[in-house]
């Protein structure tokens, strides 16, 4: 609870520093305010609290947990963010603060206990990303970007909005307890409106993770956004997405399990292939990123598939792999874009010879993208994939497997064009930033790929 | 003894090799003879009966009942012993070639701590961790310095292992979730009696992974391109060592964890190993390419080998034995001596080769006495594993054994005529001035071929390892498959 207002006030106070052009302030501040914020979420882990503000959030170990992983991400996103605002903007503090106000959503969106908070924490979070992403006010691309995230956000939005309004219809509470209650009281016989205020949730959520067929603003909204804030969005606002996502199910749905299972399995398995299919086809990094992180969200999706004690575990797991090592991702594409102006995978030829930290980084975090041993990723595809044969979902996990096949294809394809082609670039200079935030990606990789009882044993 | 020296100091090694990059290749030669001792020690220790020896046992993920379990018994050690007896010959193989770098050295012994965890595991999650981990470095030797296709080859060749390992890793996974106590230990997979139908799909989950490793027919299409356009040292890893991975898994996983499974569909894997073999000869008879010749009698070799597993018999089990560490000796010697003769000559063409044997007399002979190992020639090594090979697949099969056993005829014919074709008649001259081998090269020949000649001999000495062990798996499938 705490940290939620700590985010808030802090992001006011970047706001006022702005306002007194104290730029050198503002990173700083951020960054120690988000780690008072962290501090103070991971002080309530076990603490067993109870709904608050009668019954509108309820700040559990789910919670906890998720408010850090999104915090830290956070963090590291702002990390790189020396001098780069700076570059494409004149008005530096609204980045921090819009970001801020975000996360703020953000954290409201994983500790809900009634779906009015729900609604109003993803508000909070997509305005604050309509502005970011359109924040390059003369750039065309920005602002398409923005006017697309927009218009289906809130298309999106509408959606979610009626599925709420149903689901109240006929259990005649917003309350998360209540909902659930209604449910199990009626093994037969719930309103034939509950289950269409479910699908049309259903379809809102799939908006916001980006799933498929609900996908096709991603590419573009990614590719369009500065590189930082779609950096951010494919990584803390997925996060957040999902974090909603099974909250909600697994508190009030996991009853009808029946109903849903089919529409979401079929959900998953499109998300896979459109994801995959279509990153494979990608000559710009960015635009492999932003498919690859469809399919990521169907790897996700699995474990809500297969709602089960295992998921909150499996979700979680995978989320902080992703998390880091989209960031080690991004955080190189700008570099790398800093010094040849290109995205492709062209302008990554040679960086293994120029530059041997940033290509064992970039090579780690597409390890882990792809999933293998000894790296974090691995073993969150490991828990994603646990979680679902738990349910005898064989087939779903033999298409899974398939989908992880044509991964290898794209996201080797950066490691061949760093180690294998040649190109004569001079070293790039990186930021000392730069370098703390890959190195601690990169130990995030590998101890959670190799211990991770660190956190597998939270749940 | 400890196991887990002789497991985590190849990685030292690597480390070591990485940061003294001076002295890389000393370094790393150094670092693969200290785990050979380790490996020497542990035989010394080594009780040849049935039971699991050096057990080390932690906890690893102990959410999900994930162990890191390893063990020594009769039918790891050989492969241990050849593991560590093969790294020195091939690190000191790369000396003086362009491939001697210290990232190169990193990469050879980080391999070398996934193939030990991968022949001691006893945990299936572990076994999993050791088979990628030694996937990545040979993927970036083989595509770092290989030949022109090498990134087109190898992609090829890692997505098609990756293919195989992810199935088996749903495989893996199933069956963690069959069992009653929640874990990934081999004991607990080999007790869990499932039906027939789910040991059929869990048979081809594990044996897509390794058919694709070994390889065998129709699973092989990667390998001849990968063998000849990787640096041979890749080649020498690839075909010495890992592939033995594919054998040494059929035998611990794939038939005691799936032996309904095996009842089913070990015959359809019997015909195909045999095709490889009758296949890859034919194949081998036409190549006018050193390498690629080598790569196709190493398919054929293989499948004799996977042809004696299952049939699944004592003699062709432990003909398989024997065989995978006769098959890691001579096929190191050939590609060691099939990179002399490219690095020389500038060409891998047989035709344009000829008369070497009178400029180069010590060559000469080291190269007879490996081919005459290839081709199993009584008091070589070749011939004991091979006999005991198809006396195993005569007991199932009077044709399959006359048709595996003539193929092998075949390629005594195609091995001699290409030691004819490249080291008599008369030199030309590109052949003319061949250098004799000398230092590092005529050492690693002389181990190899006194390994030949030595376990030709006296081949108890091996056999008497695995013997016990081979006996209890034996009994143990046995008496599930009788129900």
């Amino acid at each position: 609870m705490s940290t939620l207002i700590v985010i808030s006030i802090l992001a006011i106070v970047v706001l006022y520093l702005g306002l007194f052009k104290a730029k050198q302030a503002l990173l700083p501040i951020s960054v120690l305010g988000l780690v008072a914020a962290l501090a103070l979420a991971i002080m309530e882990w076990n603490s067993n609290a109870a709904p608050i503000f009668s019954g509108m959030m309820h700040f559990d170990n789910f919670a906890v947990a998720f408010s850090s992983i999104c915090i830290i991400t956070t963090i590291l996103v702002f990390l790189l963010s020396k001098n780069y605002f700076e570059k494409i903007s004149d008005n530096v503090a609204e980045y921090y603060t819009l970001i801020l106000f975000a996360l703020s959503g953000i954290i409201v969106m994983v500790s809900y206990h009634n779906l009015s908070m729900l609604f109003v924490g993803l508000e909070i979070m997509s305005v604050s990303l309509y502005i970011l992403a359109g924040i390059k006010r003369k750039d065309f691309a920005s602002n398409e970007a923005a006017l697309k995230y927009f218009l289906m956000g809130a298309f999106s939005t509408g959606f979610l909005l009626f599925g709420i309004a149903l689901i109240y219809g006929a259990s005649k509470s917003f309350d998360l307890a209540v909902i659930a209650q209604y449910v199990i009281d009626r093994p037969t016989g719930i309103d034939p409106i509950f289950y269409v205020g479910l699908v049309l949730m259903i379809v809102g959520l799939c908006f916001k993770v980006g799933a498929a067929p609900f996908h096709f603003w991603t590419p573009d909204v990614y590719e369009g956004a500065p590189t930082l804030i779609t950096a951010f969005m494919s990584t803390v606002v997925k996060i957040a997405g999902f974090a909603a996502f099974l909250r909600l199910f697994s508190i009030c749905f996991a009853p009808l399990q029946d109903f849903w299972m089919p529409t979401l399995l079929v959900i998953t398995i499109l998300t896979l292939f459109v994801g995959n299919i279509t990153a494979l086809y990608q000559s710009n990094f960015k635009r492999m990123l932003a498919f690859s992180s469809i399919s990521h969200a169907g790897y996700m999706l699995f474990a809500i598939v297969a709602l089960g004690a295992a998921s909150t575990n499996a979700i979680f797991m995978y989320a902080a792999a992703y998390a880091v090592s989209s960031i080690t991702a991004f955080a190189v594409l700008m570099l790398v874009k800093a010094k040849t102006g290109g995205e492709n995978f062209e302008d990554f030829n040679g960086l293994a010879k120029s530059n041997p930290f940033l290509a064992f980084t970039l090579t780690v975090a597409m390890l882990s993208f792809a999933g293998i041993p000894l790296t974090a990723g691995f073993i969150g595809k490991f828990f994603v994939f646990n979680a679902a044969l738990t349910q005898y979902h064989t087939w779903l996990v033999a298409i899974a497997v398939v989908n992880a096949i044509i991964g290898v294809f794209y996201y080797f394809k950066v490691i061949v064009a760093m180690y294998f082609k040649d190109n004569q670039t001079k070293q790039i200079a990186t930021p000392a930033y730069f370098n703390l935030v890959l190195g601690i990606s990169l130990i995030i990789t590998l101890v959670l790929g190799i211990y991770p009882g660190f956190i597998t044993n939270l749940f | 003894m400890n196991l887990l020296l002789l497991l985590f100091f190849p990685l030292v090694g690597a480390l070591v090799t990485l940061l003294n990059s001076k002295f890389a290749k000393q370094s790393a030669f150094i670092s693969s003879l200290v785990t050979l001792a380790f490996a020497l020690l542990l035989l010394g220790d080594f009780v040849p009966d049935a039971s699991s020896q050096f057990v080390v046992n932690y906890p690893w993920i102990p959410a999900l009942g994930i162990n890191f379990a390893v063990a020594i018994d009769g039918i790891s050690m050989p492969l241990v012993l050849l593991t560590t007896g093969l790294f020195p010959l091939i690190i000191l193989s790369s000396f003086g070639r362009s491939i001697s770098q210290a990232s190169f050295y990193a990469l050879t012994l980080f391999m070398q701590f996934g193939l030990l965890l991968v022949f001691t595991a006893t945990d299936a999650f572990l076994f999993y961790v050791g088979w990628e981990v030694a996937l990545i470095p040979i993927y970036f030797i083989c595509a770092l310095w290989g030949g022109e296709n090498r990134i087109k080859v190898n992609m090829k060749f890692f997505v098609y292992t990756i293919a195989g390992s992810l199935f088996m890793l749903l495989g893996i996974i199933y069956l963690h979730l069959q069992t009653a106590d929640n874990s990934f230990s081999i004991a607990s997979f080999y007790n869990l009696n499932l039906d027939a139908t789910t040991q059929g799909w869990l048979f081809w989950c594990f044996f897509l992974a390794f058919a694709i490793k070994m390889p065998i027919f129709p699973f092989h299409t990667w390998q001849p391109d990968t063998y000849t356009e990787a640096p041979t040292t890749g080649t020498m890893l690839l075909s010495g060592i890992m592939l033995k991975m594919g054998i040494y898994g059929v035998i611990r996983w794939l038939i005691p964890v799936t032996p309904l499974g095996f009842l089913t569909w070990g015959h359809l894997a019997l015909i195909l190993s045999i095709i490889g073999i009758v296949y890859a000869s034919i194949i081998a008879f036409t190549q006018k390419d050193v390498k690629r010749l080598i790569a196709y009698s190493s398919i054929g070799h293989v499948g004799l080998i996977a042809a004696g597993i299952f049939v699944w018999n004592i003699q062709g089990l432990q003909g398989a034995m024997i065989q995978m560490v006769n098959h890691g000796i001579n096929v190191v010697g050939m590609f060691l001596i099939a990179d002399i003769l490219i690095d020389r000559l500038k060409t891998r063409e047989i035709a344009t080769m000829g008369g070497i044997a009178k400029v180069a007399p010590k060559f000469a002979i080291a190269f007879l006495i490996v081919v005459l190992g290839t081709v199993a020639l009584p008091l070589t090594n070749g011939f004991i594993g091979e006999f005991l090979l198809l006396h195993g697949v005569y007991q199932f099969n009077i044709w399959y054994a006359a048709i595996a056993g003539l193929t092998i005829i075949f390629g005594a014919v195609y091995m001699l005529r290409m030691y004819k074709a490249v080291m008599q008649g008369e030199t030309n001259e590109r052949t003319a001035s061949f250098k004799d081998i000398n230092g590092s090269e005529f050492l690693v020949l002389a181990v190899v071929c006194l390994l030949i000649i030595v376990i030709g001999v006296y081949p108890q000495a091996l056999l008497h390892i695995s013997e016990a062990s081979v006996e209890n798996l034996m009994n143990q499938v046995n008496s599930k498959l009788a129900f």
